[in-house]
């Protein structure tokens, strides 16, 4: 009886030293989009007040009103944001076929129709940012600098379609 | 008068042994269990209020990580995609799949999907994606093949020691920059030469990657 009376006596300063974490792993703040019981709403990701300026939000909007000029850099660059974010639908030449048009999405009409190679760099960046029918508005998700060099790319895309043999003679040798 | 038989002595020399080997073998067993699956959490697949299959959209769909985790490249944080960006295509695909309800039911209500954290590091460590993007380490390096995960599971075991091991010698796992979001991405044969080479162009020195303060903060 005495030996139990000890054991038990043994394991109150282990089962004490096991309160409370401090291991430092949860430490008393919140982390990016966790539960946060300080808010009315529960989470720790909190819309800014009605009238809060973002940081750089002059610069964005000079981006919005003045595209950058054009030169390789921003191709690439456009054609890889197309790649990331307009191929799944436009499809990679912009067609207008891309995979999730395949699985049952509307088409959305092709770059080269002569309507959008008339239409002027404007409308798609306005597409881009407030979206057009089905297609959801990218503002959240494309930078208006990133904007602009998706919309050149688009126009590299609607000449590469339209071009005459004779303005690269050398592409000749290099076709099946 | 003979208290013991021949045999004792071996069976002496056997306790004398296990009592020296126990303390040994029961800091290797407890080191083992530390770092094994079950401690580490690999390879648990969460369950989540919404069957989200990185398989179907990755693999199926060809869907670029940062379509959905648009921040990777900018932030800390990768991005969890807001339920907007479920519905850009939700919104005229599956509107009537059951399983995907309470994504109408989070955008009608304007409620936050509540997804089951899957990738945890401990508050103390201070780790940022969009670093280790821009330095050529790839998603599936560190996530595994996700373009074969059905529901997301933790492949990488997320100790110190692993992500020693590579802040100690990261050429092995380093990507051409084009090539840090295929998730199909695997090491070419010239790895060795190659990846020394991107650590010159991305200017990765060693010297100081394994600095307390790099990711102790």
């Amino acid at each position: 009886m005495t030996i139990r009376r000890l054991l038990c006596l043994m394991m109150l300063p282990a089962a004490l030293g096991g309160c409370g974490d401090h291991s430092m792993t949860q430490q008393n703040r919140y982390g990016t989009f966790t539960k946060a019981a300080l808010f009315r709403d529960g989470t720790e990701a909190q819309v800014p007040p009605k009238g809060a300026i973002a940081q750089g939000e002059l610069d964005r909007a000079r981006q919005v009103a003045t595209p950058p000029p054009v030169d390789m850099a921003l191709l690439a660059r456009g054609r890889e944001r197309f790649g990331i974010y307009c191929s799944p639908c436009h499809g990679l030449s912009g067609h207008g076929d891309g995979m999730i048009v395949q699985r049952g999405f509307p088409a959305p009409p092709s770059f080269h129709s002569s309507r959008l190679r008339a239409a002027d760099a404007r409308h798609f960046f306005d597409v881009i940012t407030n979206g057009y029918g089905a297609m959801y508005s990218y503002a959240a998700r494309v930078e208006p600098r990133d904007r602009w060099a998706i919309i050149a790319y688009i126009r590299a895309l609607q000449q590469s379609q339209r071009t005459d043999m004779t303005e690269v003679p050398q592409l000749r040798s290099k076709l099946p | 008068m003979q208290l013991f038989r021949p045999g004792a002595n071996t069976i002496a020399m056997l306790v004398i042994a296990a009592i020296g080997a126990t303390p040994v073998l029961a800091v290797g067993l407890s080191y083992q269990l530390m770092r094994s699956p079950y401690a580490t959490d690999q390879n648990v697949t969460r369950n989540q209020p919404v069957p989200f299959s990185h398989e179907h959209h990755v693999s199926g769909l060809g869907l670029d990580c940062r379509y959905c985790h648009t921040s990777v490249e900018k932030a800390r944080f990768a991005g969890m995609p807001p339920t907007e960006t479920c519905m850009t295509c939700h919104s005229q695909i599956w509107t009537n799949a059951r399983m995907l309800a309470p994504v109408r039911e989070s955008l009608a209500k304007g409620q936050p999907i509540a997804w089951t954290r899957v990738h945890r590091l401990p508050d103390y460590v201070y780790f940022d994606h969009s670093v280790h993007v821009a330095k050529g380490v790839g998603c599936t390096t560190c996530h595994g093949e996700v373009g074969q995960m059905r529901l997301m599971r933790q492949a990488a075991p997320l100790t110190m020691q692993w992500c020693l091991d590579c802040h100690r010698n990261p050429a092995p796992h380093l990507r051409p920059t084009e090539a840090v979001f295929d998730p199909n991405w695997h090491a070419p044969k010239d790895q060795a030469e190659a990846g020394a080479r991107l650590a010159a162009t991305y200017h990765i020195h060693t010297d100081h990657l394994t600095d307390c303060t790099i990711c102790h903060r």
